[in-house]
């Protein structure tokens, strides 16, 4: 009886999951399909807590309560800017838990005698193995979001032998360990060096390419909660990681390609590094300097008018001052559309949230694919701290690292204003051929600042 | 048993990747942070690991887990819908939907 009720609660969560994400695929469902995947869990939970295999509840409790603790203000108080890192140490945690429960695993049935077949030992095996990389992985890409690391790819010569060399080492400890499975020794060996292949894997990587290994991450912590499905033979953790482990994998097929590159050349390419990488320099071209006034009227008088955000205004915070911006230009009689390419800022969707956090209604955010065409009939493309995902040098020259990277054509639109910093070249490392086009404008100075003046001269224009 | 669970995998990331491919990119972000939500699920396999008593280790190691995975449910819920209550269509779309409702709740 009490078997029926677990696997009934079990079942009515994973159908939960399921519409849950279901209503994710419209943005006005999307609260209510959540709910539903919340009470999801609580069934699970609730299902698991009257299990038999349960007998003390006081470590469960007091894991229940700090759980809680940390969790709400990881919730409720981690501003949207951060969302980043939050969600990468999130990743963290839930691939920590499962490896611990691997471990945990591991050590009981090690303990108790009775021996691991090898197809569980292969299950705990991926399952600590993906877990500890997750763990390691995230916590530098965490790390790098914050910038308590440095957000430059980390290099050396011979990191991609290392990086072999240790993938190798733990391909090998594996597959031993499915044969001779009592050997705890190998077995925290294993764990220690997926911990560490987690940490070399993501130093190299530079932050323009963390939404892909963000994705990346998230796609192996759902495998390895499946693997602990595997392994214990519960059935909602492989529901359940199997749609985790999905999600993942699509974002990151969805950012790769974005970015026109294989998993493996975002891995090992270490792409920052390659500044020389034979772009185009910039010698002998000339950048046309606006200053706020003149920029402010090009706004002022545009019928439709697109921006283009990028990191840069994450960076600056500026999402409030382009919503007022933009709300001038609609009071004036202007249009305003807002193009966001797939891998601006530093997570997939990463713009959309922040626009949405300053009050800009979500149907006027495009995607490139919507918004391309628009470019030609555009008065201004008013470009906010993106710089790669708008070089022409993706779409006409070879030579340059970022060639055939699909881009919001900004260079279509009749004029660009572009907001930058300096003229510091983009994360990739490569000169922006838009900044020398004639019918762009260099708008110099922190985002916050400059925007905040155009929002000034054009309530005077 | 080990068969029914390669079945039921299969199932499981086919109807994830169908659900999950229609995704819009607007949403991608919310989309991480509920799986994330969701992956918290390995509090089932840390809930019989530190509510078991077979060893120490294995208590020890579930009530970390425990505590791992409560926070990914409690603050992977939480900031989704604090992220999907943001999302929101124009304003004389939205101020018809608010006048049909019922009279709002103060803030």
């Amino acid at each position: 009886m009490r078997d029926y009720f677990i696997q009934g609660s079990y079942l009515a969560a994973s159908v939960l999951f399921i519409l849950g994400l279901r209503g994710l695929t419209r943005p006005d469902k999307a609260r209510r399909g959540m709910q539903l995947a919340a009470a999801g869990m609580l069934f699970a939970i609730v299902g698991t807590l009257v299990s038999h295999q349960i007998v003390d509840y006081r470590w469960i409790a007091a894991g229940l309560v700090l759980g809680v603790v940390i969790g709400y203000p990881m919730g409720m108080w981690v501003p949207m800017t951060a969302m980043p890192q939050r969600i990468a140490l999130s990743l963290t945690f839930s691939a920590l838990a499962a490896a611990l429960v691997g471990i945990a695993e591991y050590n009981t049935r090690l303990t108790n005698g009775e021996g691991i077949p090898a197809a569980i030992m292969a299950a705990i095996g991926i399952e600590v193995l993906l877990g500890m990389i997750t763990v390691g992985g995230t916590l530098i890409a965490a790390g790098k979001l914050q910038e308590v690391i440095t957000s430059r790819p980390l290099t050396y010569r011979g990191q991609n032998l290392v990086n072999a060399l240790v993938f190798v080492a733990m391909l090998v400890l594996f597959g031993f360990l499915v044969g001779h499975p009592e050997r705890p020794a190998l077995f925290y060996a294993l764990i220690a060096l997926a911990f560490g292949f987690g940490i070399l894997l993501v130093l190299p990587i530079g932050g323009a390419d963390m939404p892909v290994v963000v994705a990346l991450l998230n796609s192996y912590s759902g495998l390895a909660s499946c693997a602990t499905g595997f392994a214990i033979g519960n059935v909602i953790l492989i529901i359940s990681g199997s749609l985790d482990g999905s999600s993942g994998f699509i974002l990151s097929v969805l950012m790769s390609k974005a970015m026109n590159r294989s998993f493996t050349n975002v891995l090992f390419g270490a792409f920052g590094s390659q500044v020389t990488g034979g772009a185009k320099s910039a010698e002998g071209l000339n950048v046309r300097s606006t200053g706020v006034e003149d920029a402010a009227v090009q706004l002022a008088y545009a019928q439709l008018v697109i921006v283009i955000p990028g990191y840069g205004m994450a960076v600056a915070q500026a999402q409030h001052q382009v919503r007022e911006l933009a709300e001038l230009i609609e009071a004036r009689g202007g249009e305003v559309k807002f193009a966001v390419h797939p891998v601006a800022g530093r997570m997939p969707g990463h713009m959309n949230v922040l626009l949405a956090e300053a009050n800009i209604p979500y149907d006027k955010l495009f995607d490139m694919d919507e918004i391309n065409g628009d470019f030609d009939r555009a008065d201004v493309a008013l470009v906010i701290g993106a710089n790669d995902v708008v070089n022409p040098a993706a779409r006409n020259d070879k030579t340059s690292p970022i060639y055939g990277m699909p881009i919001l054509n900004a260079d279509h639109a009749k004029s660009v204003i572009v907001l930058k910093r300096s003229m510091a070249a983009g994360f990739a490392g490569i000169e922006n051929e838009l900044f020398y086009n004639p019918k762009t404008s260099m708008l110099f100075g922190d985002a916050k600042k400059s925007l905040t003046g155009l929002v000034a001269e054009v309530k005077n224009a | 048993m080990l068969l029914l669970e390669l079945y039921v995998f299969v199932l499981a990331a086919f109807t994830g990747y169908m659900v999950i491919s229609r995704v819009p990119s607007l949403l991608h972000t919310p989309l991480m942070a509920a799986t994330n939500a969701i992956s918290g699920i390995s509090l089932v396999g840390s809930l019989i690991a530190a509510g078991s008593q077979q060893n120490r280790v294995a208590t020890i190691l579930g009530f970390i887990a425990v505590v791992c995975a409560t926070s990914n449910i409690v603050g992977g819920f939480l900031i989704t819908d604090r992220m999907l209550k943001m999302f929101r269509r124009d304003v004389p779309a939205a101020k018809r939907a608010r006048a049909s409702a019922a009279p709002p709740a103060a803030h």
